[in-house]
């Protein structure tokens, strides 16, 4: 089965009526400076690792549409389950750039102590949850958080995000069943970004499409353009209108293009051709939407010069804050294990309380 | 105080929590309108609903997944799974995801999941449903993991298990779901999790062990007894974080140790528990520290009474502790 691929953005600066929803001039750049940010941000995190002043980044070059686009679909109240490259989201969400940051370095300024590596964030009243490497795992647990909110009769939708990769795994397949059987009020939303570290999406399933498994599932599924950032809000908003209102999950696919490497640890060029990236580039969902403001008269070279360089400063500024504040306390090893610390933590708590001599 | 059996004991405590505490749901295969394979549910499906009593498709990771994300969201999800066989596909989400969600949030995000699963042989079940999984579960930190061996301790367990802020893995020793019976306290009903009970007091050996095997040491207690020899017999209840407090005190006065446990021998629990009386109680041990275990095979079908240890089993360490 064919799903058709939903674009709004035309080359003509016209835009698929079906599509449009309708933004005025000031949010239209809005969501064009949110999308620059958040390449500035990945950036800078990039940079960052390889000065060795964090330990790894995972960046979305290229995915800015699907993830400002989803992320602005979002409403107060909605849980997000993010993977670790959904930064774009999560701050389109609410979540602060100061704890994006902190997190980073996993100092003192990071909310969760320093007990993850780079990318691995969460924050507890904004409903985005805790990051984990794991691909895929968090899609049940936000079928079980949906039916939570359903049981309180909470106007709420859970929002899950994956990858390609993510759509192999056995939790894939237990998600969607799931929420099938109980229609949970649930959108699950697939950044197909064409590769899972190497691996191309055609080694992932032989079916073409990932939302083409809804149908299989008893769910909604959507394919949309994942780098045109008006068609994704519009699908992922109406998505999550859906599932709120009690009409059942719906499974997105963006198709979308990983501009970069998987991470900072990894080299696409020993696996992909440099005219593939090219051929990507071209179709860059920051250029494009910019291109198509442009045409509509909303943006000018000006302006997107302005909006590149007070997101590097804004990023800056961050950095600055965080970089030099002290470490987390070396207590925090054997803290948040368990609600009260039980005795065999106390007592190797006393082993770390001060430095072994030398 | 009503005479039940152990099976109608976790029943009894079930039905008191989801009437206690609406955030409270369960979940997994055959729970619902049939009330669970051993009858655990029986009866909540119908008093309570389908929507608190949720028949789930046959996926345990999507039963523990879909567990994870309710407690998230605030409900008390208390999850079975059919056997404890069977929780293998959950492992991801219960060793990367529940155990460790406090942790790598450092508090924000709490998951407090009770899985709830029969362990153990004695019911010719072969490989698949008789293992004893709990080395596993104490070995991965954030994660409580309780076994109780009496119907009262059932009751009285579970419903504290319901309450706690950490995920519990409660396994229910299913050799004894309708073979032990006992007295069980009416109404609401708690053991305290941490907390080792006594089961016989003696004091020339330790026997420490747990579920299915208490009852085996006591028969073992009763059978020294007979050669002069007078066993003290702790029930852990709580495997981890387990009571070391009651284990070494009786250690102590004894001066010898033997640990008794149905899985299998390396790497068992009983490895762990050997380790720590030897580190705080060496000076007052008379004799090593012995291990009574499973196998380090498989579990058989047709050999399943001699791959799990029995009282004359057990009789020949003690009479070896006692003896070195």
């Amino acid at each position: 089965m064919e799903l058709p691929l939903l674009a709004a953005l035309r080359e003509d600066g016209s835009i698929d009526p079906d599509l449009d929803p309708k933004f005025d001039g000031e949010i239209l750049l809005l969501l064009f400076r949110k999308m620059v940010f958040l390449r500035a941000l990945d950036e800078k995190g990039q940079h960052l690792q390889r000065a060795g002043r964090i330990g790894f980044y995972i960046g979305a070059a290229g995915q800015e549409a699907a993830e400002i686009g989803s992320g602005f679909a979002l409403r107060k109240g909605d849980w997000v389950f993010p993977s670790y490259r959904d930064q774009g989201a999560a701050l389109m969400h609410g979540y602060p750039l100061p704890s994006l940051v902190g997190q980073l370095f996993g100092n003192s300024k990071d909310l969760t102590k320093g007990k993850q590596m780079p990318n691995h964030w969460c924050d507890r009243a904004l409903c985005i949850v805790s990051v984990s490497s794991p691909v895929a795992t968090q899609l049940p647990q936000a079928v079980g958080a949906a039916y939570a909110a359903r049981m309180r009769g909470e106007k709420t939708a859970v929002i899950g995000y994956f990858g390609d990769g993510g759509s192999s795994t056995g939790e894939f397949h237990a998600a969607m069943n799931f929420a099938g059987v109980f229609r949970t009020p649930n959108v699950f939303f697939c950044s197909n970004n064409q590769y899972a570290i190497s691996t191309p999406f055609a080694r992932q399933t032989a079916s073409g499409s990932v939302a083409a498994k809804a149908a299989a599932y008893g769910i909604e599924g959507v394919r949309v353009d994942g780098n045109d950032v008006l068609a994704v809000y519009t699908v992922t908003r109406r998505a999550m209108e859906r599932a709120s209102e009690g009409s059942g999950p719906t499974l997105v696919e963006a198709v979308t293009y990983r501009m970069g490497s998987h991470s900072t640890s990894d080299d696409q060029a020993r696996y992909r051709s440099a005219e593939e990236v090219e051929e990507w580039g071209r179709k860059d969902p920051i250029r494009r939407y910019g291109g198509w403001l442009k045409k509509k008269g909303l943006l000018t070279d000006q302006d997107e010069a302005e909006a590149s360089s007070s997101a590097r400063e804004e990023v800056q500024r961050a950095v600055a804050a965080c970089e030099s504040a002290p470490p987390v306390p070396r207590e925090s090893l054997v803290e948040d294990v368990y609600a009260e610390m039980p005795w065999h933590l106390s007592e190797q708590l006393e082993w770390i309380r001060e430095p072994i001599a030398r | 105080m009503t005479a039940m059996t152990l099976v109608q004991a976790i029943n009894d405590a079930l039905a008191l929590e989801m009437e206690r505490d609406p955030r409270v749901v369960l979940l997994g295969e055959d729970i619902g309108k049939n009330g669970g394979v051993f009858r655990a549910t029986e009866g909540l499906w119908a008093r309570f609903g389908p929507d608190r009593v949720i028949d789930t498709p046959l996926a345990e990771q999507g039963i523990v997944g879909m567990a994870i994300g309710m407690a998230l969201n605030g409900l008390r999800p208390v999850a079975e799974i059919q056997f404890s066989d069977f929780i293998y596909p959950a492992f991801d989400q219960i060793v990367s995801e529940l155990a460790k969600f406090r942790y790598r949030s450092a508090g924000q995000f709490t998951a407090p999941v009770v899985i709830r699963t029969p362990t153990g042989g004695g019911i010719k079940g072969g490989h698949y449903h008789s293992q004893s999984p709990e080395a596993y579960f104490i070995h991965t930190a954030g994660l409580k993991v309780v076994m109780p061996s009496t119907p009262a301790d059932a009751k009285g367990l579970l419903a504290s298990a319901v309450r706690d802020p950490d995920p519990v893995i409660f396994l229910e020793p299913k050799a004894l779901y309708r073979t032990a019976k006992g007295e069980v306290p009416e109404g609401d009903f708690t053991v305290p999790l941490g907390k080792a009970r006594i089961a016989r007091a003696g004091e020339d050996v330790t026997i420490v062990t747990y579920g299915a095997m208490v009852q085996v040491a006591e028969e073992a207690a009763a059978l020294a007894v007979k050669e002069g020899i007078n066993p003290e017999v702790i029930d852990l209840r709580t495997l981890w974080p387990m009571d070391i407090e009651a284990v070494i005190r009786s250690v102590e006065r004894t001066g010898r140790a033997v640990v008794l446990h149905e899985a299998p021998r390396t790497c068992g629990f009983g490895a762990e528990i050997s380790a720590l009386v030897q580190e705080k109680a060496f000076l007052h041990l008379k004799a090593p520290v012995a291990r009574v275990t499973g196998f380090d095979t498989p579990f058989p079908y047709s050999l399943e009474k001699l791959y799990i240890p029995d009282a004359g089993r057990l009789l020949g360490a003690i009479r070896a502790a006692v003896d070195f």
